[in-house]
């Protein structure tokens, strides 16, 4: 166990590292000084400027401005954004969190949707219903997800006016930031009319997520009927239906654990293809989330918010996909790599 | 196995239920629109660049300051045009018409917020700070962001004004070094706030003299609450403003660059007005029942300027001829959807130096082929038509206009070149002086005439780069000027419209249309007014 720990940790800082490297050698491929680059602060005075420079040591060697661009990233200071003026931590940091409270509810609303039809899509095998959801997520699969936002919005927002289309919830809620997730907030924060302003963050927040776990849904759609198909076929259920249990029992105690258990790990890792959709969809919905912040910030050529979003969204990903690979290899043995076999 | 399949098609109904009830739950029913708090939201164009119109003449910058965060000593009457009563109550001329004294309104309270909490009320020595900032060179506050005054420097208001001085805590006296009757109207442009002394002086004490104009403190209607960058300016209603005002508690300005997701927003009622409706959505929202779309005449000009410093378009003749070649009528059909009406001076109607009885030039080809030849102007002569690359009310398509005058002007011989390049560069080569004409505009900042006649056509003007077809005739300056030291209306009538025929003769320019402003809001928002000397006003505008 501690084996794979070391592997992977060791993975992931080489891989940040060279993320990181690959973020300051930016500032240097951007056109522009690099200085202003790393830093966001242009017409800084002769004084001001000099100072910059000794903090990112800019007259020493690369190897030197390297390090100092690191410890700069790990005290918090990630620069300015040329656009607004403000500091990059704090803004992708809000935007960050827009962008995870996003996608893990249209994770969450992937399983609830894609979960039982992929059991009852499993369990009716080469039936009229299984093919018909089948049709469906070969549809619900190849729609382009900016395409279907813009279907949605036109049809529930404009046609039937149901959903708001824009932002995490109505401008007239003044919500104060604290962990950047606007459900928390609200419940956290002191506002007047509490629950409506819960509700309208709600409606504000069902086509969006509809829209990326459109996707997501017919993707564990399909990857829980292969499981299920495969555990219903498998001898110990034809073991169970022997012994007498009934067709409740077998699906209870044998069927659910044991085709949900090695598509799980599965199923997590859709969390980055659902990040990576969100940010096309915050676009469209205008949701204060990276994705969006990224497109304005090169639309801007704003390069410091260029360099620390990426650096942000791929470290964010990059930890997520090894961490969740190290605990499932952790907790399931038959993942792990047979390297104690002789090959 | 058959009930096996049984009990879990139940199990898995009872799953797509729950979902469903979880969902519905999410999806509450839209109705609950009245619980929200009471407020409005402004779907606006743009990022503001300061919250102090002084230093910008941009309309997203006055849009958001100007009327709901700051006040003038003068206003203009929306309906009459006339300049009435402001922070001023009252005011006097003296017989030279050099100094005026203006009696200032006592108790009016400037806004208390996190950052600043006023220990006095507006008095004189505000009117003198907020003054003095663009007058003085020497003032600490005039180079603080960038100590540039755009329309100020442009009417020449600063070196206008001699002196001005606290008589006592409540009147003020400013001496011209001229009389100069369009003064008063530039006191109640939009560029003419107040600001608060008081603040001034604490950040100035506090060494952040720059943060005047982006936490700003005024006495208008609404109190500054925060800005976030391509996202939101909001305002809080300032409970003890001195006029009336609607009860809304909250402004918002909805910062939304793209105008059909403006459109959009105002649809499903996530805004409850929007700014800048386009020519080709207005019919959407005449169509739709709940939206509102208002229309009334711009104090605008869209026109076509000929470089009158090159040949052979110093000639008026040739300058005649070219603008018998165009079919005004049918540009304004394709361009402008009929939303706008020919123009046939300068001067919009909605002005009182209009003349009802000025001609329009008509569409004769034929004419204008023949001047062109008598002039010399041959067979396949080339020129160049400058197309300007933005949107604007004056001119909502400058390349699409280009290309129909292209075809009328081929009709007489001549080959056009269209020319465009980006905006800011576009201006500067203008300014250069490179172009043999350009399609461009102008929009009033206020309702005196003389903010048409000066900056288009005056010759002081080439150099500050607003007569584009630098065109310069001392007859035209004298009468400018000459109309200013008059008071009475009618008397300076008869100059403008001495220089109208003049431009009529020489036509340094050929004007093309006066533009309708549009306001598009819901049906249950109330008092919004189109304010056609500037930016919008939210003072009365609330919603049940």
């Amino acid at each position: 166990m501690l084996r794979i720990m070391l592997r992977h940790i060791s993975l992931l800082i080489l891989t940040l590292f060279i993320l990181s490297f690959f973020s300051f050698s930016l500032a240097y491929l951007f056109p522009g000084d690099p200085l202003v680059n790393l830093t966001g602060i242009r017409d800084s005075s002769e004084q001001t400027y000099a100072l910059l420079a000794q903090q990112y040591a800019m007259n020493d060697s690369l190897f030197s401005q390297y390090w100092h661009y690191v410890n700069n990233l790990f005290s918090g200071n990630w620069g300015l954004s040329f656009s607004s003026g403000l500091p990059l931590a704090e803004e992708i940091s809000r935007s960050l969190a827009a962008s995870v409270e996003l996608s893990a509810y249209a994770l969450i609303i992937s399983f609830v949707i894609g979960l039982p039809l992929g059991f009852l899509s499993g369990l009716r095998h080469h039936k009229f219903i299984d093919y018909s959801l089948l049709s469906a997520s070969v549809i619900g699969y190849s729609i382009p997800v900016f395409w279907a936002a813009l279907i949605a919005i036109l049809l529930f927002s404009v046609q039937l006016g149901w959903f708001p289309l824009s932002g995490r919830i109505s401008l007239l809620y003044d919500i104060p930031y604290d962990t950047g997730f606007i459900l928390i907030d609200i419940l956290l924060s002191d506002v007047p009319d509490k629950e409506f302003a819960f509700q309208d963050a709600l409606r504000h927040l069902v086509l969006p997520s509809v829209s990326i776990a459109i996707v997501t849904s017919t993707i564990v759609l399909r990857i829980t009927r292969r499981s299920v198909v495969e555990v219903m076929n498998s001898e110990y259920i034809q073991a169970a239906y022997a012994r007498g249990l009934s067709p409740r029992q077998v699906f209870v105690r044998h069927g659910i654990k044991n085709a949900l258990i090695p598509i799980l790990p599965l199923l997590v890792m859709q969390f980055t293809t659902l990040l990576t959709n969100a940010m096309i969809v915050e676009t469209i919905f205008s949701w204060p989330g990276i994705g969006n912040g990224l497109i304005q910030a090169i639309y801007q050529r704003d390069f410091p918010a260029i360099r620390a979003g990426m650096l942000a969204v791929s470290a964010l990903v990059l930890t997520f996909t090894i961490t969740s690979d190290m605990v499932i290899q952790i907790f399931d043995p038959a993942r792990r790599r047979p390297e104690d076999a002789t090959s | 196995m058959n009930a096996c399949r049984q009990y879990l098609s139940r199990f898995i109904s009872v799953c797509l239920v729950s979902g469903g009830i979880l969902g519905v739950m999410g999806c509450s029913p839209p109705n609950t629109e009245h619980q929200q708090p009471n407020g409005i939201i402004y779907c606006s164009e743009g990022n503001p660049a300061s919250f102090n119109p002084q230093l910008d003449t941009s309309g997203t910058t006055v849009d958001v300051s100007s009327h709901q965060i700051y006040d003038r000593l003068l206003d203009f009457d929306l309906i009459t045009g006339e300049i009435v009563p402001g922070l001023a109550s009252s005011w006097s001329t003296s017989a030279d018409g050099l100094t005026y004294t203006f009696q200032l309104r006592k108790d009016i309270a400037f806004h208390s917020t996190a950052y600043f909490t006023p220990s006095r009320s507006f008095d004189a020595d505000d009117v003198v700070f907020s003054f003095n900032r663009w007058r003085d060179e020497n003032h600490p506050y005039h180079d603080v962001s960038g100590g540039r005054y755009p329309y100020i420097n442009s009417v020449g208001l600063d070196d206008l004004i001699g002196s001005i001085e606290r008589i006592n805590r409540y009147r003020v006296e400013v001496t011209l070094v001229r009389p100069e009757s369009s003064f008063l109207a530039n006191l109640a442009t939009d560029f003419s706030i107040i600001l608060s002394a008081e603040y001034a002086k604490q950040l100035q004490a506090a060494g952040t003299p720059e943060l005047i104009d982006t936490q700003p403190i005024g006495t208008g209607p609404f109190k500054f609450n925060s800005f976030r960058q391509d996202r939101f300016v909001r305002f809080d209603a300032h409970t003890e403003y001195w006029r009336e005002r609607s009860t809304t508690e909250q402004l918002i300005f909805d910062i939304t660059p793209s105008s059909s997701l403006r459109l959009a927003k105002l649809m499903t009622g996530e805004c409850d007005a929007m700014a800048f409706p386009t020519h080709s959505q207005l019919d959407v929202i005449r169509k739709r029942k709940e939206l509102i779309l208002d229309e009334k005449p711009g104090l605008n000009v869209g026109f076509w300027a000929f470089n009158t410093s090159k040949p052979p378009f110093n000639n008026p003749q040739v300058r005649r001829a070219l603008a018998l070649a165009i079919d005004k009528n049918a540009i304004l059909e394709a361009i402008y959807f009929g939303s706008a009406i020919p123009a046939a001076s300068i001067i919009p109607p909605s002005s009182w130096a209009f003349q009802p009885d000025s001609r329009n030039t008509s569409f004769n080809p034929l004419e204008a082929t023949r001047l062109l030849r008598e002039n010399g102007v041959e067979e396949g002569f080339s020129m160049t038509i400058w197309a300007m690359p933005v949107e604007r009310a004056y001119n909502p398509n400058a390349m699409k206009m280009a290309e129909l005058m292209q075809r009328y002007l081929r009709d007489v011989g001549i080959n056009a070149n269209i020319i465009s390049y980006e905006w800011s560069t576009f201006r500067a080569r203008l300014n250069q002086g490179l172009h043999d004409s350009v399609l461009i505009g102008w929009s009033a900042d206020n309702g005196d005439p003389d903010n048409f006649f000066r900056p288009l056509l005056t010759c002081a003007a080439i150099d500050s780069g607003t007569n584009r077809a630098r065109w310069c005739s001392k007859e035209y300056d004298t009468l400018i000027d000459k109309a200013l030291t008059y008071t009475d209306q009618e008397d300076r009538a008869y100059f403008y419209s001495k220089a109208i025929e003049l431009i009529s003769q020489e036509m340094p320019l050929m004007p093309i249309a006066h533009a309708f402003r549009y306001q598009a809001y819901r049906d249950d928002v109330t008092g919004i007014e189109i304010n056609p000397y500037g930016g919008i006003q939210f003072r009365n505008v609330s919603k049940p």
